[in-house]
C-alpha cells in the first residue's frame, strides 16, 4: 500500500504544478483587501479543522513520544516523567542479538516480496493485456483482487486449515494419500519464509498487477501496430517494447518499496505463524517485536528502541529512494 | 494480428491463478459444511464426506454474543467510514484552492504523515495514557483508521482535475457562501471519488483486528466480529498448550472448528456482497497512482 500512496501524492503535485502554472498566466492579480481575504477563506479553514486535529492527535503527537527509547519507562510516570537511561536501550537491543534476526527478517522478507511480487505482477499484467476480451480481463480483474479483501484474521483460519495439525488439508489430504509423513508445520522453522511469502502473494499480486496492467494500457497502441507491421512477433513485442517501457514505473515502484524496508505487514507476521514461539526465529520482525514489547512479553525499552530504529530508519530510506528517483527520472520523484 | 498460442497460455495462466486466488476461501466454506467428526478423521477437505449443517446450528444457538460482535462490526464499519469520508473531504477540498493562504503549509503536514511516523508504542501512549480510549468504543473507530494522508491527497488530486475552476468562480460571484458551493456543487461532483475512499476505508474498518488487539482489554463485550475470531483462535491454541484457560472468560466454550469456519463465512459474506457495487471505483482508485506515462 505505502508505495501505490507515494505514487498518488506524486501523481497530485504534477497537476498541481500544471493547475498553478495555468493560473499564473490567466489570472495576474487577485484584489486582496484584507477583510474580504478573511471572509472568503474563513468558511474554508473552518472545514479543515476536523481533519487536521485528527492529524495532530494521531500522527503528531505520537512523535516526541519516539524519546521514549531512550527512557526507562514507568507507567505511573508517564512518558515524560520518566527518567533518562541514554543509550542504554539500544545497547541491551543490540547485546541481546534480537537486532541483527530483526533486522535480518524485515529485511530478507521485504527483498523476498520485492523481486518475486514484481515478477509476478508484471507477468499477471502482459498475460492480461494478452486477453484482448474485455470481458475476461474484467474477470479476472476481479478474481485476482479478492484475496485483498480478506483479513489477516481469516487468512490465519485459511493457512490453519491448509498446514494446522494432523487435520490440515496438506498433511491430511496430500501427504498422507501419498504415504508420506505429515510435518508439524507450526513448530517447524523452516518452512515458514516460504509459507509467509506465498501469503503474502496470494494477497497482494492481485493489487500490484493492476498498477502495471493501467501502465501497459495506456502506452501508445501505434508503436505496436508498427512493430508488427515491419514483422516482428507477440515476444518481441513483449521484450522490445513493453518492458522497456514499463522500465520506470518498474523502478519507480521498486525504489519506494525499497524506501519501506524497514516496515513489515504485522498481520501477516503475527496472525498467520498465529504467534507460535518455536517460529521465532524466523517469524519474528520489528513490528511482531515492537508489539511484544507493548504487551510485556519482551522488554518494553529494547522494543521501543527497536521501534525508534524503525522510525528513523524508515524516513531515510524514503528520502534516499526519493533522491535516487530524482536522479534517474526527475518527473516521478515525490518531491 | 494475434498470436493465437500466447493467448491460450495467458488464459491457462490467468485461470490457474484465479484458482490459486479462490481454493483457499472454497476450503473454509467447504469446511464449515463438514461434519465434525468427517473434520476429526479425514482432516480439512474440498469435498466433504459428510455433509452437515451442525456448525451453523450451532451459530443459531449462540447467537448472543455473535449476533453482537456482528452487529458491532457494522455500527464501526458504518460510523467510521461516514465520518472518515466527510473530514477527509472537508479537509481535501480548501486544499484544492490553488489560492488558499498557507495551502502548502498544510500540504506539507499532511504529506510528513506518509513519511514519518511515530509508531506502534508512542502512539498507544497517546490514545491509553493522554486520551483514555482503552476500553471504550472509541477505540475501535478512532486510532489509525478515520483518516489517512493518502485519501485526502486522492480526493484533492481529483477535484482539481475534475472540477472545472469555471463553474466555481461563476457560483462565487453569483454570491453562493463557500458551505453553498461546497455542497451543492463539490460534494455532488465528486461522489466517484468519495464511493472509491469510502470503499476502501470501510474495507479497512469492517477487516480491522489490530485497535481491538490493543484497546480493548477488559471490554470483550465490544469486540467486533474480527476480534471475536481472533480471540477465539488465541484461546483454542491457549487450550491446546494447556497452559492458560481463562482467556476466553464470560462463560463461552470455544466453537468447534467447523462452527469457527462457519463464522468465518460471515465474516467475509458482506465485503464479498458490497465489493461488485464498487468494483469499478475501487480498481480505479488503485490505478490513479500507477497510470503515469
Amino acid at each position: 500500500m505505502p508505495l501505490q500512496r507515494l505514487m498518488v501524492w506524486h501523481n497530485s503535485l504534477t497537476i498541481h504544478r500544471i493547475t498553478e502554472m495555468k493560473k499564473m498566466t490567466f489570472n495576474p492579480t487577485l484584489s486582496s483587501k484584507k477583510t474580504r481575504k478573511i471572509k472568503r477563506f474563513m468558511p474554508l479553514y473552518l472545514m479543515m479543522i476536523p481533519g487536521l486535529t485528527y492529524l495532530i492527535i494521531n500522527n503528531y503527537l505520537p512523535m516526541p513520544g519516539l524519546m521514549i527509547a531512550f527512557k526507562k519507562f514507568k507507567y505511573n510516570k508517564g512518558i515524560w516523567g520518566s527518567p533518562w537511561v541514554g543509550l542504554k536501550n539500544f545497547t541491551f537491543l543490540v547485546n541481546s542479538q534480537d537486532l541483527a534476526l530483526l533486522l535480518r527478517n524485515t529485511i530478507l522478507y521485504n527483498v523476498a516480496f520485492i523481486v518475486l511480487g514484481t515478477l509476478l505482477s508484471i507477468t499477471v499484467a502482459i498475460l492480461l493485456n494478452e486477453l484482448h476480451k474485455k470481458k475476461l480481463q474484467q474477470t479476472f480483474q476481479t478474481i485476482i483482487l479478492i484475496p485483498h479483501l480478506m483479513s489477516y484474521v481469516i487468512i490465519a483460519y485459511i493457512v490453519y486449515a491448509l498446514f494446522g495439525g494432523e487435520y490440515g488439508m496438506i498433511n491430511g489430504s496430500i501427504l498422507k494419500p501419498l504415504g508420506l509423513q505429515p510435518i508439524s508445520w507450526y513448530t517447524e522453522e523452516q518452512h515458514w519464509p516460504y509459507i509467509l511469502t506465498i501469503v503474502n502473494l496470494w494477497k497482494s499480486f492481485g493489487y500490484s498487477s493492476i498498477v502495471y496492467y493501467a501502465t501497459i494500457v495506456g502506452f501508445d497502441a501505434s508503436l505496436y501496430e508498427a512493430a508488427l507491421v515491419d514483422g516482428a512477433n507477440k515476444f518481441q513485442c513483449i521484450f522490445k517494447i513493453t518492458l522497456p517501457l514499463l522500465k520506470h514505473v518498474i523502478i519507480t515502484l521498486t525504489l519506494f518499496s525499497i524506501g519501506h524496508i524497514f516496515y513489515s505487514d504485522f498481520g501477516l507476521f503475527y496472525q498467520v505463524p498465529m504467534n507460535s514461539g518455536m517460529l521465532y526465529n524466523t517469524t519474528s520482525t520489528i513490528d511482531t517485536y515492537v508489539y511484544k514489547g507493548l504487551m510485556g512479553d519482551s522488554n518494553l525499552g529494547r522494543a521501543s528502541a527497536a521501534g525508534f530504529i524503525q522510525s528513523f530508519a524508515g524516513f531515510i530510506c524514503v528520502l534516499a529512494a526519493n533522491t535516487v528517483v530524482r536522479k534517474l527520472e526527475a518527473e516521478s520523484a515525490l518531491f | 494480428m494475434r498470436s493465437k498460442g500466447l493467448e491460450r497460455t495467458a488464459l491457462i495462466v490467468m485461470i490457474l491463478l484465479s484458482l490459486f486466488c479462490i481454493v483457499p476461501l472454497l476450503l473454509v466454506v467447504t469446511s464449515s459444511f463438514t461434519s465434525e467428526k468427517a473434520l476429526y478423521t479425514y482432516g480439512y477437505s474440498l469435498f466433504p464426506s459428510e455433509f452437515s449443517l451442525d456448525a451453523y446450528r450451532y451459530l443459531l444457538a449462540s447467537k448472543d454474543r455473535l449476533f453482537r460482535s456482528y452487529l458491532l462490526s457494522f455500527l464501526v464499519t458504518i460510523i467510521g467510514t461516514v465520518t472518515s469520508v466527510t473530514i477527509t473531504t472537508l479537509l481535501a477540498y480548501p486544499l484544492s484552492k490553488r489560492d488558499l493562504p498557507g495551502r502548502n503549509f498544510f500540504s506539507f503536514a499532511i504529506f510528513f504523515t506518509m513519511l514519518f511516523n511515530g509508531g506502534l508504542i508512542p502512539t498507544y501512549m497517546v490514545y491509553s495514557q493522554t486520551f483514555h480510549i482503552k476500553d471504550t468504543l472509541w477505540a475501535l473507530i478512532v486510532p489509525g483508521l478515520l483518516m489517512s494522508g493518502f485519501s485526502v491527497i486522492l480526493v484533492r488530486t481529483y477535484l482539481t482535475t475534475n472540477i472545472p475552476l469555471d463553474i466555481l468562480d461563476a457560483a462565487e460571484i453569483d454570491g453562493a457562501s463557500q458551505y453553498r458551493i461546497f455542497f451543492s456543487i463539490v460534494l455532488p461532483m465528486s461522489l466517484p471519488i468519495l464511493a472509491t475512499i469510502g470503499f476502501m476505508t470501510g474495507l479497512a474498518y469492517w477487516n480491522d483486528w489490530q485497535n481491538g488487539l490493543y484497546y480493548l482489554v477488559r471490554r470483550t463485550d465490544l469486540f467486533t466480529i474480527q476480534n471475536l475470531l481472533n480471540r477465539i483462535q488465541s484461546s483454542a491454541d491457549a487450550l491446546k498448550n494447556s497452559t492458560a484457560n481463562d482467556m476466553f472468560a464470560q462463560g463461552m466454550d470455544i466453537p468447534s472448528v467447523g462452527a469457527r469456519m462457519a463464522i468465518s463465512v460471515f465474516a467475509i459474506l458482506p465485503m464479498l456482497a458490497v465489493y461488485p457495487f464498487f468494483q469499478k471505483g475501487f480498481i480505479k482508485g488503485i490505478t490513479i497512482g500507477g497510470v503515469k506515462g
